[in-house]
């Protein structure tokens, strides 16, 4: 019982500060890349090419001047940071980070907890996540703040839809809706088996829940909550000091969660080609097998960033139109052909 | 538009991959400090008043280039050497002060061609910054070449510089 907390403990507070520092460094990570992608350099004075540029920006958000206004609803304020931070955490629990680890003759899992019912819990907590918004931009008692919020959570709202009814698809294939288990599902190689990645099979069903996750995480095209000209900064307007750190550092710990169950979910998890086929023993391919994990985070965390230096933001009424006109029907009909062909080939 | 335009993936795609090929472009940047950006030959810089061979200054207070300056930076006090000072202003009269208000100077070098005694050049130096109005009131402790660093300001005198300048002397002298 002991040892069983001991490993949980340690293995939660690792995943909370690997987390931490993903985001972090994705901070970092999107300055660079945004300026690669305008032929800058980017930051590169805190350290050899600028690397504790995120300990001075931390550090800056700590010691700046903390503000709440008068007339702003003080507990309500402070809890839309927390709420924010909080849901973005959460959800990193019952992602498989990698395979077994086998020590002293026990399994243990590089998975927090395994729910059977992981995605639900994924989608129940980045609803949650719409109420830090909600309430952040609703307690500050300014217009911009409302409207911002507003935007922000009929577009989260309005995407979430479409992004359920895509893993639903899934689920129907997959039979399953434990991460775990999906993961396995799509390991790579064993026994001269070939178990394609879900992407090869669900490729518009990829799609839009790559569309829904940008507009999940209010990124470009779908920054429409923050705008300058229109909304100051949307809804945290009036958030100053480590309360604005917490709003922004949430959006980073977003985007590597979903990054993450990106590839989970589509790109095979930790399982990666000829796995078995290698010969190596047990725990050397769990570990390759994380580090690999990650490799495909970075890669979609890089995608990201690489999107938003593309593309245009849309007007908020593309926006809903999008949403509700196009990515809907579709993954209504992406339902429908997954149901159909499975129905043809497996009977 | 046809559907696969109406889709607007295609045209994403090639909006990637050129954003890609950025990424692997030569950088525009100039790390100022460490590396500068090269200057034109005739480069107009921070200005400096020269001392003639044995380190007098060569300034006589003429008050040409106030005159001349477009911008009316420049400023001026006049004073008569007395005996024993032949060594520190070459001309029987000299500048007591003389300052350029480096922020009303627009770095036209029309001081530097009004000036008879070729005691005021611009040179390849770069204005430094700082905080305060006051700071870029520049003196003639600033302004004044060292006796023993001396600027050198040959480099912004080219052929067709100092041609120039020779016609313009004829001209006034007609």
């Amino acid at each position: 019982m002991m040892s069983f907390l001991i490993y949980k403990f340690t293995l939660a507070t690792s995943i909370f500060g690997i987390t931490l520092f993903v985001a972090a460094y994705s901070t970092y990570a999107e300055r660079k890349v945004a300026a690669f992608l305008q032929d800058r350099i980017g930051p590169d004075r805190a350290g050899p090419f600028g690397i504790f540029q995120p300990l001075a920006d931390g550090l800056k958000f700590i010691m700046k001047e903390e503000f709440i206004p008068v007339v702003s609803n003080k507990f309500l304020f402070i809890a839309g940071p927390c709420i924010a931070m909080m849901t973005a955490l959460m959800a990193g629990v019952i992602i498989p980070w990698g395979g077994t680890i086998l020590y002293n003759g026990n399994e243990y899992s590089l998975q927090i907890a395994d729910l059977n019912i992981g995605i639900l819990y994924v989608f129940g907590v980045v609803s949650i996540g719409v109420y830090g918004i909600m309430i952040g931009g609703w307690a500050s008692n300014n217009k911009f703040s409302l409207l911002g919020a507003i935007r922000a959570s009929a577009q989260m709202i309005s995407y979430e839809i479409a992004m359920g009814l895509s893993i639903i698809a899934l689920i129907i294939m997959t039979n399953t809706l434990s991460l775990h288990e999906i993961a396995v599902q799509q390991a790579g190689g064993s026994g001269g088996e070939w178990n394609f990645w879900n992407v090869v099979y669900q490729p518009v069903g990829f799609l839009i829940f790559l569309i829904c996750a940008f507009a999940e995480c209010n990124r470009t095209p779908f920054d429409l909550p923050e705008c300058e000209t229109e909304l100051v900064g949307g809804y945290h307007t009036e958030y100053s000091s480590m309360k604005l750190g917490f709003y922004l550092f949430a959006e980073y710990i977003n985007m590597f969660i979903s990054s993450a169950v990106i590839s989970t979910l589509y790109f095979g998890g930790y399982n990666f080609p000829f796995m078995n086929e290698l010969g190596l023993s047990h725990n050397t391919i769990t570990i390759l097998g994380t580090l690999i994990f990650f490799g495909k985070i970075t890669f979609f965390i890089f995608f990201f960033m690489w999107i938003r230096w593309t593309i245009p933001r849309f007007r908020y009424d593309q926006l809903m139109n999008l949403g509700w006109k196009i990515l809907i029907p579709l993954s209504i009909i992406n339902i429908f052909i997954t149901g159909l062909l499975i129905i043809i080939f497996k009977h | 538009m046809s559907l696969m335009e109406r889709m607007y993936l295609p045209a994403i795609l090639g909006g990637i991959v050129i954003t890609i090929k950025h990424l692997f472009k030569r950088k525009a940047t100039v790390r100022y400090p460490e590396t500068k950006r090269s200057i034109s030959d005739i480069w107009r810089g921070l200005h400096v008043l020269k001392r003639d061979d044995k380190g007098a200054e060569r300034c006589t207070a003429c008050g040409l280039c106030a005159v001349v300056c477009p911008a009316e930076a420049i400023t001026m006090e006049s004073a008569e050497r007395k005996k024993g000072e032949e060594n520190l202003y070459r001309e029987e009269k000299y500048a007591a002060t003389y300052e350029i208000n480096m922020l009303r100077c627009i770095f036209c070098g029309l001081c530097e061609e009004a000036c008879p005694k070729e005691a005021i050049f611009l040179t390849d130096r770069i204005l430094p910054t700082d905080f305060t109005r006051n700071s870029f009131i520049f003196g003639k402790d600033k302004l004044v070449e060292p006796v023993d660093e001396r600027v050198d300001v040959t480099k912004r005198q080219t052929a067709a510089v100092l041609e120039f300048k020779e016609h313009k002397r004829l001209s006034h002298n007609k």
